[in-house]
């Protein structure tokens, strides 16, 4: 699914990131990074309500292709400063994590657990 | 280990330093893809630097991150003045945490942290001594 469609379908605001062509193979979402860490998979979007530096380092350690906040909680000018020097494309949508997370697996994105490792 | 490594960096960690914490990892990940090691490789040992590193911010009081690229394997080593373990079994159990609810509310204390550097890594190691601190060490080969 095209970056894009993604910010189509949560009706999201681009934080930063110009390229809304990449496309996003899964998804995953949690707030608590460590989660992230053991089982998110590279090029997966991250949805996530926390929004701190630690999300953007997260998301670099393990090559997160997007970054989507949720339930409209904005992080700081520093955090997407952060991601902008980084390249990773931020989105924000004022819907919840549940209900996010919900319209993106109905229109086809799978989860990280779905897919088979190399 | 092997005395010819090709490349050798340490970072000083400070505890509780939420600001700073990740820098030294994402250094390290850099200099790692700098030097042209595989993505998957260079993945796992950012990945188990990124957690020493932050136990060391959230557990400890300071410590030292030192990651060294020998032909062949990468060693990260982590090692902190700080209160120890009392149960390392249990420490190294999924879920098992005794971070605070502050530390929860920035995204960290899912008790998930050293599984999954014992995960990532080919070889892991820990020592720690009660009110003296935690040494953790671990292998990637490549
Ligand atoms: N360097 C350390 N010094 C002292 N105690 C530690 C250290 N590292 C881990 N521990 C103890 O082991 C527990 C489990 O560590 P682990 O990294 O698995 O989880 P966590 O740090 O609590 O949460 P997470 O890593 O998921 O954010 C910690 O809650 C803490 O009690
Ligand atoms: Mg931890």
């Amino acid at each position: 699914m095209k970056l894009s469609e993604i910010k189509d379908l949560l009706q999201a605001e681009i934080l930063c990131g110009k390229n809304l062509s990449v496309d996003i193979k899964f998804a995953c979402g949690s707030d608590l990074m460590s989660d992230v860490l053991a089982s998110c998979k590279e090029k997966a979007a991250l949805l996530t309500g926390l929004t701190n530096a630690q999300v953007i380092r997260t998301a670099e350690m393990i090559d997160i292709s997007a970054i989507i906040f949720v339930r409209g909680k904005r992080p700081s000018k520093e955090v997407v400063e952060m991601a902008l020097e980084k390249g990773i494309p931020v989105l924000l949508t004022k819907l919840p994590m549940y209900e996010a997370a919900g319209i993106l697996y109905t229109n086809g994105l799978k989860g990280t657990s779905e897919v088979d490792d190399d | 280990m092997n005395k010819n490594f090709l490349l050798k960096m340490s970072f000083d960690i400070e505890g509780n330093n939420f600001n700073a914490a990740g820098a030294a990892s994402s250094e390290i990940k850099r200099k790692l893809k700098q030097i042209g090691l595989n993505s998957d490789v260079v993945r796992r040992a950012a990945v188990s630097a990124y957690e020493a590193e932050m136990n060391i911010v959230i557990h400890a009081y300071k410590g030292v991150l030192t990651v060294t690229v020998s032909p062949g394997e990468i060693n990260i080593l982590a090692e902190d003045e700080g209160p120890g373990i009392a149960d390392i079994e249990l420490a190294m159990k999924e879920g098992y945490s005794t971070a605070s609810d502050d530390v929860r509310e920035m995204g960290f204390g899912a008790g998930m942290g050293l599984p999954n550097m014992k995960k990532c890594s080919d070889k892991f190691e820990i020592k720690t001594e009660l009110g003296v601190g935690t040494k953790v060490s671990m292998t990637i080969y490549y």
